[in-house]
This record gives structure tokens, sequence and C-alpha cells, in this order.
């Protein structure tokens, strides 16, 4: 099938347009309807997959460590990030604890191991085993990743209790916020330049660079 | 009119995978996939209007039980009482935590109603093939594409409350069937949102042409 590399299609409205060279930190708009068509990447493969590394070690504090201590009449109660998503699987809510614990804790896992591994190989310039299926993957990912969402339930909830029972931050809070920003960075950022330095297609050079 | 052309018009396809443009092969063979990744290219999001409407009215629906539900059980220091969604609002705003109260209502109000309007309303002017106000339309639908999923903050709140009180006694809290009706509707009207292609926004410039 005959491809045009050099060309690019607005996925927001269509717009056809040639693709230009941009300075590091620069994106191209859409004239028409002002998205964003692609971003020069101001991150190389290594700092990305050091990142990806980090992101992984937070989501796994935040899953170990307690995010929220209470005490109550000299009782004491913690939970982690996933007792508390467990806590919805009782009772006659209990369906929407999987679309919870599929948003906070499954999809970013996911999105890290695929990036961690996709990344890996990267590094060397190959593409990785299921490199297509990877990406496809985190693009449908990415709207369902939730942890920033996560980070203010357990603000609002310490608030919310601190009037009643005495109230104090964990470990895993901690990790939760270190997350939500590793994860804003490594996954929510334009991945389709991947296709472009781990090309081995002659008619494509690398992708907005 | 502006001069820049559409891919429909030029006969080609952008991949929405890895961005690749191919020749619109559709009309002969009827199925094309792409050359670079091989996801099967698509000049449109399949039945996107009819779908999306489907999420949106389900979406609709289930709001009604997830106000008019109790949400939470409260049972702390020999009270207890089960809250709705704006009952929660309203207690926030009575302890004075204006705050916390105004998060909560747009998460769980001023959120939801927003999309729904403007989904309705992307829609009703996609299918008449309005070509009024298009780039703010184009605009709309990445601000619901934005802000969307932080309704879910309601459903972390509850279950982080919940999985912390638990000193049977003293004080419990219990997710109720509300906010599985809650959460339901996040999701509906998120898919809703990634049935809608916003390419057909745009197509109505085609059709008036």
């Amino acid at each position: 099938m005959k491809t045009f590399p050099h060309l690019i299609v607005c996925e927001h409205c269509d717009t056809v347009y040639r693709r230009v060279s941009l300075e590091s930190g620069d994106a191209a708009r859409c004239v028409d309807c002002a998205a964003t068509l692609y971003r020069a990447n101001r991150m190389n493969v290594d700092g990305w997959l050091a990142l990806t590394v980090t992101a992984a070690i937070a989501l796994v504090m935040a899953n170990v460590c307690p995010v929220i201590r209470i005490s109550l009449h000299g009782q004491h109660n913690e939970v982690t990030l996933w007792q508390s998503v467990a806590a919805l699987g009782h009772g006659a809510a209990a369906p929407i604890a999987v679309p919870a614990a599929l948003s906070v804790i499954v999809v970013p896992g996911l999105q890290i191991l695929l990036l961690g591994w996709v990344l890996a190989f990267a590094r060397a310039g190959h593409r990785a085993p299921g490199f297509a299926m990877a990406m496809k993957v985190l693009a449908t990912l990415r709207p369902w990743s939730m942890v920033e969402v996560a980070m203010l339930g357990i603000l609002i909830s310490i608030i919310k209790l601190s009037n009643v029972v005495q109230v104090t931050p964990g470990d895993g809070v901690w990790a939760t916020a270190g997350l939500m920003v590793l994860i804003t960075l490594i996954a929510s950022r334009d991945i389709h330049w991947l296709w472009g330095i781990t090309d081995n297609h002659p008619l494509r050079g690398r992708q907005g660079v | 009119m502006s001069g820049r052309l559409r891919a429909r018009q030029l006969g080609v396809i952008g991949c929405h995978v890895c961005g690749l443009v191919c020749k619109d092969r559709l009309g002969e063979r009827g199925h094309a996939r792409c050359p670079c990744c091989h996801t099967t290219l698509r000049r449109r999001r399949p039945d996107s209007i009819g779908r999306a409407w489907a999420f949106l009215l389900a979406g609709m629906v289930f709001y009604i039980p997830a106000n008019a539900l109790p949400v939470m059980y409260t049972g702390l220091l020999g009270s207890s009482s089960d809250n709705t969604i704006l009952q929660g609002v309203i207690s926030f705003w009575k302890d004075g935590s204006y705050g916390i109260a105004l998060v909560i209502f747009v998460a769980s109000v001023v959120v939801p109603c927003t999309k729904f309007l403007i989904l309705g309303l992307l829609l009703v002017t996609s299918q008449r093939h309005s070509r009024w106000a298009m780039r703010e339309r184009a605009r709309l639908y990445r601000l619901i594409e934005l802000v969307g999923y932080w309704s879910m903050l309601d459903v972390l709140v509850v279950a982080t409350v919940a999985a912390l009180v638990k000193f049977q006694a003293l004080g419990d809290i219990e997710p109720r069937i509300g906010i599985f009706f809650f959460g339901a509707m996040v999701i509906l009207t998120m898919l809703s949102a990634l049935n809608f292609d916003p390419r057909l926004i745009w197509d109505g410039m085609a059709t008036h042409e």
C-alpha cells in the first residue's frame, strides 16, 4: 500500500499537513481545530525509562505502605491504596470495586509495565516483541488511568475524617503523590515518536524530529 | 472556507495507532490494514453517533438513582445515617468546609451535567451536519475528555473512608448502592465520549460544499 510518511493527519478534524521539524519543547498545532498534532520530544529514552522504573517503585510503595492511619478511642486502623479499593467489594455496590481497582492500580501498573518493556528495547534501537500490540494497548489505557483522582480522594478523606477521628497521613500518601506526577510525565505524553526511533521501515524517518 | 485539505478529499487515511498516512483503498477492498502496525484502517470510528448516544442515555438514566439513593452509610459514636451525594455536600458546607463542599459538588454535579449537555449538543449538531461554531465544538470535546474522569472522585472517597472506619461498635462506614450507579454513570459517559468521533464535527463542511 502506498504510504506518505512526510504527511500527518489531525486526529481531531482530519486535516492533512506536511510534517515539519520542531525545536525542542515545541508542539505542532492544527490550524483548524487547534488540537496538538505532535510534539518535539523533550526527554530521551534513558530518562524516560528511568522515570518509568521510579514510577514502578512508587506504585509498589503506595500498595504496601498505608496511605492513611486513623485512631478512635485507642483503636487504630490503617489502609493501603489496594485495601481502600477492596473495601468497595463488600456490600451492595460491590461491582464498582472492579473499575475502581482497574483505574487506580491495574491500569497504571500495566502502563508502567508496557512502557518499561517498549523503552528497554528502544534504548538499543530495537522494536520490542509485540511492539505494535503494546502501543495499541497503551493508547487504549490512557483515558482510564486515574491516580490523580485517587490522590485528591485521599486528601478529601483525610479532611472528612479529621472532624471525628484522629487522622495521620501514612508513607503511602507520598508514594501516591509521586506516582501521580510520574504517571503524568511518562504516560500522558505523545508516544507516537517511538514508532519513529525504532523504525525499520525504509520510507519513514524520525517522526516529528 | 479554508484552503486546507481533509484526508477524505485527498484520498488518504491516518492510522490512529502509529500515525502513518496511507492511501485510502477502502472503497475498492472494503478492508485495509496499516502497513506499519497492522491496525485496521478506518475513515471514522464505526457507528460513532449511535454508540455515543446509547452510552450517553444509559449514563443519564444511571445518574438518577446515583443521586436519589444513598451512597454511604455512616454509623459513628452512636448516631447512624444513610447519606446521598448531595447530603454529603450539604453537611460539608454546614461544617464550614466550603472548599471541600465545592470540590465534591463540582465533581458530582457540575462535571456530569456539563458532560450530558456537551455530549448531547455535539451529537445533535453532528447529526444535523451543522457548520455552527466548529472550532468551539472541537474545543468542548477536548474539554470533556480532559475533565470527565474527575467524577470518579466520589467513588474513591467512599472507598477510602469505608475502608478506614471499621471499629465495630464505635464506628462503621459502608458503601451503599448509590455509589455503584454513580460509578457506572461516570464509566458510561466516558465510553460515550470515547465513541464519539470528533472528526464528525468537521464533516458538516464537506456536506455543504
